[in-house]
C-alpha cells in the first residue's frame, strides 16, 4: 500500500469512528438538531449575507445573484468618503467615552454607600427601587423623559420658572442632548450595575474590619484600606470589559430620544445604519448600510477580544 | 436598630460603641442621600401617573407635579378605546409567552448536549454558538433574511431570530455541568437513555436556572420594539411597544415641529393621553416587579459565577 492510500484509509477510519461516536449519542444528536437549525438559519445565514457590503447589490437579484462591486471595496470607499459617516463614528466614540468616564464610577459609589447603611430594611427598599428602571424599555422611558423635560409642561421647567429662569429645552438642544443621554442612562442602569459590586462587598472578610477597629482605624480608613482594595479586582474587570463595548452606541436609547433638531450629535453608528439602509430600502443604501454595520462589528469584535485578553492576563478572569 | 445589630453581632456592636460625631453626620447624610436617590427612581413613574389622571387643561398650564388637582379618567377611556392598544397587548403577550417557551426549549436542549463532555466535537459546537455572541450579520442581512423567508408580519419573525441566545445557553450549560455525574451514571445502569435522563432527572433539578433564564427572556420580549418596527407592517399585528412609540414619541415630535410655528393643534396628542398610554403599558411590569425582582438578582449572581 502506498503512503497516500494508507493516509486516506486512516482518514476513512477516523470518519467512521466519529460517526460511531455520534451514533452512540444519537439521542443527544436528536436534541441538538432543532437548535442547530435555528442557529444556522438565523445567525449564520445573515453572516453570509454580509457579502452585500462587497457587492453591487440589487434587491431583485438577491444576495448571491448580485454582481460583485468593482473594485470590491468600492462600497466601503463611498461610505468612508461621506462626512455623515465620520460624524456618526465620532458621535458614537464621544458618547461611549462619556458613558464610560461618567457612568462607570456611579454603581461603585452607590454600592459603597449602600454597604455603609446599617438599616437592612431601608437598604433593601433603596436597592429594589434602584433596579426598577432596568426593567422598563427605552421606548417607555423616552416618552417619560420627553414629558419630564418638556419646556412647556414639565416639572423641571416649572422649577426653573419658579426661580425666575427661562425653561431650557434640554432634549432639543445640541449642547445638552448628550448630557441628557448620559444622565438618563446612568439613572436606568446604576442600580442594576451595582449588584455585582455589592456581591463583591459581601465577600469581604469581616475579620479584617474587626482587626482594623482594634487598631483604631476610622470609618473612612476602613473603606479606603480594606473595602476598596478588596473589590478592586472586580472593578478592574468591569472597567476593562466596559471599555471593550465603547462602540456599543445604546441604539435603543438614542433612537427613541432623538429628534431632528439634535441629529448632528445624536447620529450614532446604529442610527446611521438604520437611516442609510432600512429607512427607504434603496439598493445602494442597503449595501452601504451593511458595510457600516460590518465596519462597526469588526472593530467591536477586536475591542472585545483585546480587552478580554488583557483582563485574563491581569486577573485570570475573562468573561469566557 | 438593636434587632438589626443583633443579626450581625460582632462588628455592629463594636461599631456602635465607637461611632464618632463625624460618623453620625455621615450616616445621616448617607441615609438622606440614598432616600433621595430612591425617590428619583420612583418620581418619573409617579409623575406619569399624576398627569395621566389629570384634567387635560390643568396639564397644559403645567401645574401638576405631584398630585392632579382635577382628577379625570378621560384619558384612560380614550386610550382604552383605541383598538391598537388591545391588539398590541395581545401580540406582546403572544410573543412573550411563545418566545420564552421556544427559547427555553431550544436553549435547554442545546445546553444539555454541550454539557456532555463525551459528546463528539463538543468544542466545535460550543464555538459555533459562542461566536454568535461576538459577531452578527447586522441589521440589513437580518432584515433581508426575514423578508426572503416570508416571515414579514408573522410573530415568528419576532421569536426565532433571538431564540438562540449564546449568553443564556452558556449559563445553563455551566449550571448543568455543575450537577454531579453520579446522578446520570446510576440512571444509565438502570437502562435509561439520554432523553429519559434529561426529563426525569436533569430537568427537575434545573428548574431554578430555567426560571431565571425564562424571566430574562420574557422581559426582553416584553420590551422589544425594534424588530417589530422592521418586520411588522400591519397595525393590527403590531406589538404594544410600537403602538406606544407611535402615540408618545411620534406625537411629541409632531408637537415639537408645531411649536416652531407650523400647524398648531392638528394631530397633537395631549400630554394626559401620552401619560395614560405609558401607564397602561407599564402597569403590568410595575405590578409584577416587586414579586419577581429577587429572582433577577439571584440570576445576576449565577451569571457572574464563571464556568
Amino acid at each position: 500500500m502506498t503512503v497516500k492510500a494508507q493516509e486516506s484509509h486512516r482518514k476513512d477510519r477516523g470518519f467512521k469512528h466519529l460517526m460511531q461516536q455520534y451514533w452512540r449519542c444519537k439521542y443527544l444528536v436528536m436534541l441538538l438538531i432543532p437548535s442547530l437549525v435555528v442557529l444556522i438559519i438565523f445567525k449564520y445565514i445573515p453572516m453570509y449575507g454580509v457579502q452585500i457590503a462587497f457587492k453591487n447589490f440589487k434587491i431583485g437579484k438577491g444576495i448571491v445573484g448580485s454582481p460583485w462591486a468593482n473594485p470590491f471595496w468600492s462600497v466601503f470607499q463611498s461610505v468612508f468618503e461621506n462626512p455623515v459617516f465620520w460624524n456618526a463614528f465620532w458621535n458614537t466614540l464621544i458618547l461611549g467615552a462619556m458613558n464610560l468616564v461618567i457612568g462607570f464610577p456611579m454603581p461603585i459609589i452607590l454600592a459603597l454607600l449602600l454597604n455603609e447603611l446599617r438599616q437592612e430594611r431601608y437598604k433593601k427598599v433603596v436597592q429594589t427601587l434602584s433596579y426598577l428602571p432596568h426593567f422598563i424599555s427605552w421606548v417607555t422611558l423616552s416618552g417619560l423623559f420627553i414629558q419630564l423635560l418638556s419646556p412647556s409642561t414639565g416639572p423641571i421647567a416649572a422649577i426653573t420658572r419658579l426661580f425666575g429662569g427661562e425653561p431650557y429645552f434640554f432634549m432639543g438642544r445640541v449642547e445638552t442632548f448628550r448630557w441628557v443621554l448620559v444622565v438618563t442612562n446612568i439613572w436606568k442602569s446604576v442600580g442594576w450595575s451595582s449588584i455585582i459590586y455589592l456581591a463583591a462587598l459581601a465577600g469581604v472578610d469581616q475579620e479584617m474590619y474587626e482587626a482594623a477597629l482594634i487598631d483604631g482605624a476610622t470609618r473612612f480608613q476602613r473603606v479606603w484600606y480594606i473595602t476598596l482594595p478588596s473589590i478592586f479586582p472586580t472593578i478592574t474587570i468591569m472597567l476593562i470589559l466596559q471599555s471593550g463595548s465603547i462602540l456599543n452606541d445604546n441604539f435603543d436609547q438614542v433612537f427613541n430620544m432623538m429628534n431632528d433638531a439634535v441629529y448632528r450629535v445624536a447620529n450614532v453608528l446604529g442610527v446611521y445604519t438604520y437611516d442609510l439602509g432600512l429607512k427607504n430600502l434603496s439598493n445602494s443604501g442597503l449595501a452601504k448600510s451593511t458595510a457600516v454595520g460590518l465596519f462597526k462589528n469588526v472593530i467591536a469584535l477586536i475591542l472585545v477580544l483585546t480587552t478580554n485578553a488583557i483582563s485574563k492576563k491581569i486577573s485570570d478572569n475573562g468573561i469566557w | 436598630m438593636s434587632t438589626v445589630a443583633a443579626k450581625k453581632p460582632n462588628l455592629h456592636h463594636a461599631r456602635k460603641i465607637k461611632r464618632s460625631v463625624g460618623e453620625h453626620i455621615f450616616d445621616t447624610c448617607n441615609i438622606i442621600f440614598l432616600g433621595l436617590l430612591a425617590l428619583t427612581m420612583l418620581y418619573p413613574f409617579w409623575y406619569e401617573l399624576a398627569i395621566s389622571l389629570a384634567d387635560a387643561n390643568k396639564v397644559a398650564i403645567s401645574k401638576v407635579f405631584i398630585w392632579p388637582e382635577a382628577m379625570s379618567l378621560e384619558s384612560y377611556k380614550n386610550v382604552c378605546s383605541d383598538p391598537n392598544i388591545w391588539s398590541g397587548y395581545m401580540w406582546t403577550i403572544i410573543r412573550t409567552v411563545l418566545g420564552t417557551v421556544i427559547a427555553l426549549m431550544l436553549g435547554f436542549h442545546f445546553a444539555y448536549v454541550l454539557s456532555k463532555k463525551y459528546f463528539p466535537n463538543r468544542v466545535l459546537w460550543t464555538g459555533l454558538l459562542v461566536f454568535t455572541m461576538f459577531f452578527s450579520g447586522g441589521m440589513v442581512p437580518d432584515f433581508l433574511l426575514i423578508r426572503d423567508l416570508g416571515l414579514t408580519d408573522s410573530v415568528f419573525a419576532l421569536i426565532l431570530p433571538g431564540a438562540i441566545s449564546a449568553y443564556n445557553i452558556t449559563i445553563m450549560r455551566n449550571y448543568l455541568m455543575s450537577l454531579p455525574d453520579s446522578l446520570e451514571e446510576s440512571a444509565r445502569i438502570d437502562g435509561a437513555n439520554d432523553i429519559v435522563i434529561l426529563y426525569k432527572i436533569i430537568f427537575p433539578l434545573s428548574l431554578p436556572i430555567l426560571a431565571t433564564v425564562a424571566l430574562w427572556t420574557a422581559v426582553g420580549h416584553w420590551n422589544a420594539w425594534f424588530d417589530a418596527m422592521l418586520y411588522i407592517t400591519k397595525s393590527n399585528k403590531q406589538v404594544l411597544a410600537i403602538t406606544l412609540r407611535r402615540i408618545v414619541i411620534a406625537g411629541t415630535n409632531a408637537s415639537a415641529t408645531s411649536m416652531s410655528g407650523e400647524e398648531m393643534n392638528t394631530n397633537m396628542t395631549s400630554e394626559t393621553i401620552k401619560a395614560a398610554t405609558i401607564m397602561v403599558a407599564t402597569l403590568p411590569i410595575l405590578c409584577v416587579y416587586p414579586f419577581v425582582q429577587k429572582y433577577f438578582v439571584k440570576g445576576v449572581m449565577v451569571g457572574s459565577v464563571k464556568g
